[in-house]
């Protein structure tokens, strides 16, 4: 199906019109652009994941195990054991609706049940259907339903329209966070065979492989000579990039999307000039080669094979410490689960210290995990680089602040102490759209798929709303984010709503702007555009 | 048809009561029994929550970060956003609960075409805040009832709250302000679209249960009077243990005692629970220290991750590797022959 226009695509939204059906009544429709394909059998098989089968959501059967319920009831039962979280969330909405109006995908799409409260009370009424007295007593007055295999599709349907960013949970009184429930409905979900192939493909390739999209060591090789070959054209340098190195001081992980797509290969260039500009003494690994992880939006057991694997390799090749490039939810699971599922971190590992400003980065004491934005903003605040923020004149620079790294972690004046240094045009957002109140992209937890278009252009609406502000008042021509998923689906999205506009990573602008010993008279960026001015003295 | 529900069963209290005491002359059950089993229902239903809630774990610290992160020495963090330590963490559940931050920070967007817009929404913010704060201080005053004598600063709170001298006996500040709150809140409920599709009877039940002790309570003060040394003598028989039932109370204390045991003995079992509920939420009473200090998840402390090792890998790519270039690490052999 095709895309409506931007014009039209809202048209039937409206924040103050809802359906006369009570919303135990009324179902999903699984129409293209709306939802995602289901995991291929193969894909579920290797992973060991229960019930791989051939099914789509838009057929009628979908061939659910049969004793689909029971299994259903004791994921419930066993989650609410091992997750405060869950069972408290469970337990104490107050439905005042602070919650309705901050999701995105009710924000593009006007559904009810995208209201952070009802995509909760989806799971929350079966919760007292099934498993309280009043609710079997009271039933609907008491919000409680039962489990049916049409319930199953609504949360398939809407636990794959959140995308965990945590926006909800910011404004809600007591802290419920839709995220951890669309988490556990998702794992819960998977144990009856009910996936998305988006995610899983990539965990398998994650898994077995080492990235995403199953890149192999000689291929991860040659994508990094390839971009060195670019670099050394605009710059003149002859750089090398360490694969593999036992004993460097550093181990670099960034998500894998940085070696091979745009826009994110010129951010992995940044990196790169940065580490050469230092000297640094790092390694990458063509085995813990993804930082990203789509286990995080599988299952938790899925979430930590994955990530393993990271400190696995920092013990191996021992070095002294980690260093993390820019990635969303990599950084949530870094900081707010790496050290309790994959911890305590390999004794050879140190409390990081940067080798250039000796700055001990006590806050990572324990994971012995830097964000780059971290580490770059210590050089800067040392004096240690040497910038010229005027090679980055054709842009004007807005940053988007991803939802994991905001809400998950909180790194909001790193990226953007980076940015006034390294760029001479930079501007915010609205105050509502951004740090903590920022906007997801509409595609994450690992919704980025082309076959989800649509909701991802309606749950990104906001965020290009926002972008479209400040290009109108400023002239902002580039968004600027610290996210790999970021990276791959702002730019459609920009295309849609504010196709002026582009994007890139914190430091595809620093390795714009950094002024490197021994290299030429720069005349392009990274992206082979002509450096303003350069053009008009040629012309001269 | 959830208001109309909601709305019949309080209304049914009303008549039960009527039946009961006006009629049948059942005081010892609506003046000492229902209010001893429901007080009881609330403490054990209380303790009963929070250790179920309790027994569960915390596997992961999951802290909603609303601010800047503790990292660089040169970087301020937000204190109360992103607390670092478990007094920041104390400093933003004290605000979250006795101030409602988050609820502070309500916005309403609204679209027009294609443009979206926000607005700085704190209706919502200050209705809540008029409500609990209102009722919170009328629960206390009512302390002047269970005590002899009455402690001074119950006496002086009694006096503040009726600091204005409006009418005889002075009108409470705090029931004009509970009022309004719950009008607020209950007309929210009715006319906001969204608010009115997400509302079960269960969340107009205490709006109108509350509705109704709030007013049977000023009916009580200001318009029937009722004889207030024999409410005295009853709650005070109640709260030393030897309860007796003095004669010649008026029905409508009778109602307001029994709104009051209905409340509680709903309130664990219901959204009620939010109360005691917010200081276990895990992502606001959580420190964001995340990788400064360990937390354990017990579910998983002896389960090691499986995982395909680096060895593992290597056999498998291994043509590759050495094609590449790339290093072979012999020690994967080594360990190999050792075990």
């Amino acid at each position: 199906m095709a895309l409506p226009k931007p014009d039209e695509l809202l048209r039937d939204v409206n924040y103050d019109r809802m359906p006369a059906k009570h919303w135990m009544d009324t179902k999903p429709e699984f129409r293209p652009g709306a939802y995602c394909y289901a995991g291929k059998p193969s894909v579920v098989e290797e992973l060991g994941l229960p019930f791989p089968r051939e099914w789509q959501p838009h057929d009628e059967d979908w061939k659910l195990p049969p004793n689909w319920k029971e299994i259903v009831l004791n994921a419930i039962k066993d989650r609410a054991e091992r997750f405060r979280s869950f069972k408290l969330f469970m337990d104490i909405c107050v439905r005042c609706g602070a919650c309705a109006d901050k999701c995105h995908f009710f924000l593009g799409t006007g559904d009810p049940k995208n209201m952070p409260v009802l995509r909760a009370e989806l799971l929350r009424s079966v919760v007292k259907g099934e498993f309280t007295r009043s609710g079997k007593l009271f039933g609907r007055l008491a919000g409680a339903r039962k489990l049916t295999e049409d319930v199953i599709k609504e949360w398939f349907y809407y636990y794959y329209q959140c995308t965990e960013c945590r926006r909800c949970s910011v404004f809600c009184p007591y802290g419920i966070d839709t995220a951890e429930i669309t988490i556990l409905a998702r794992e819960i979900l998977h144990e009856i065979g009910v996936n998305i192939n988006w995610i899983l493909e990539p965990v398998r390739n994650s898994a077995f492989i080492g990235n995403h999209i199953g890149l192999q060591p000689h291929t991860i090789q040659e994508n990094i000579e390839f971009l060195l070959m670019d670099i050394e054209e605009i710059t003149g340098l002859k750089i090398e990039v360490p694969i593999n190195k036992k004993g460097a001081e550093i181990l670099f992980v960034t998500p894998s999307a940085d070696f091979f797509a745009e826009p994110g290969i010129y951010t992995f260039m940044g990196y790169v000039l940065l580490f050469h500009y230092l000297g640094l003494d790092y390694t990458i690994s063509t085995y813990a080669s993804e930082g990203g992880n789509f286990g995080f939006f599988t299952t938790h057991e899925m979430m930590r094979k994955l990530h393993a694997k990271i400190y696995h390799e920092a013990e191996r090749l021992k070095v002294k410490w980690i260093l993390g490039g820019e990635c969303g939810h990599m950084w949530r699971v870094v900081h707010q689960y790496e050290d309790t599922m994959c911890g305590p971190a390999p004794s050879n590992l140190e409390v990081p210290k940067s080798p250039i400003t000796g700055t001990v980065f006590e806050h990572a004491k324990s994971t012995k995990i830097v964000h780059i934005c971290e580490f770059t903003a210590d050089l800067i605040a040392h004096g240690k680089l040497q910038l010229d923020p005027s090679r980055n004149d054709n842009y004007v620079v807005t940053f988007h602040d991803s939802c994991n790294t905001s809400r998950g972690m909180g790194i909001f004046e790193e990226p953007r102490f980076i940015l006034r240094h390294v760029v001479n045009n930079f501007y915010e957002m609205p105050e509502n759209t951004i740090r903590e109140k920022t906007f997801c992209c509409g595609s994450g937890s690992g919704l980025n798929t082309d076959e989800y278009m649509e909701i991802r252009m309606r749950g990104g609406f906001p965020r290009a709303n926002a972008v479209e502000y400040v290009h109108e008042k400023y002239g902002v021509n580039m968004l600027a984010c610290i996210c790999a998923i970021d990276r791959a689906v702002l730019p459609p999205l920009m295309n849609y709503w504010v196709p002026e506009v582009q994007v890139c990573g914190v430091h595809e602008l620093v390795g714009n702007a950094l002024v490197i010993p021994g290299e030429k008279k720069r005349t392009t960026d990274l992206r082979f555009q002509p450096l303003k001015g350069v053009e008009e003295e040629e012309n001269v | 048809m959830n208001v109309v529900a909601a709305l019949i069963a309080v209304i049914g209290m009303v008549i039960l009561v009527w039946l009961g005491v006006g009629v049948l002359k059942l005081y010892t059950l609506f003046g000492v029994v229902i209010p001893y089993a429901a007080f009881l229902t609330f403490l054990i239903g209380l303790v009963y929550r929070m250790v179920n809630w309790a027994k569960s774990p915390v596997p992961f610290k999951i802290t909603t970060t609303c601010g800047q992160q503790k990292s660089l020495p040169w970087i301020r963090h937000s204190r109360l956003e992103s607390p670092a330590t478990n007094f920041e963490v104390f400093l933003r559940m004290a605000l979250e609960v006795l101030a409602f931050r988050s609820l502070f920070r309500n916005l309403r967007a609204d679209l027009r075409g294609r443009k979206l817009y926000y607005g700085s929404s704190k209706w919502l913010w200050l209705g809540a805040i008029l409500f609990h704060w209102s009722f919170f201080i009328i629960l206390v005053r009512h302390l002047r009832l269970f005590s002899y004598p009455v402690p001074g600063p119950i006496d002086l709170l009694d006096k503040v709250d009726s600091f204005f001298h409006i009418g005889l006996p002075h009108l409470y500040l705090t029931d004009v302000a509970i009022l309004a709150g719950l009008t607020f809140l209950l007309l929210r409920r009715l006319v906001d679209a969204k608010v009115n599709y997400i509302s079960h009877a269960s969340d107009y039940f205490p709006l109108f249960l509350i509705f109704g002790l709030v007013i049977s309570g000023m009916l009580m003060r200001y318009f029937f009077r009722v004889d207030i040394t024999s409410v005295k003598e009853l709650t005070m028989g109640l709260v030393t243990l030897h309860p007796k039932v003095p004669t010649g109370i008026g029905l409508i204390f009778y109602v307001h005692v029994f709104f009051i045991s209905v409340l509680v003995a709903y309130f664990p079992f219901s959204k009620l629970v939010h109360m005691v509920g917010v200081f276990f939420s895990p992502t606001r009473n959580l420190p964001n220290d995340n990788r400064r200090v360990r937390h354990i998840n017990p579910w998983w402390e002896n389960v090691p991750p499986k995982f395909l090792t680096y060895c593992e890998w290597q056999e498998k790519f291994k043509e590759q590797l050495e094609s590449a270039g790339q290093p072979i690490d012999e020690d994967c052999y080594k360990e190999k022959k050792e075990s």
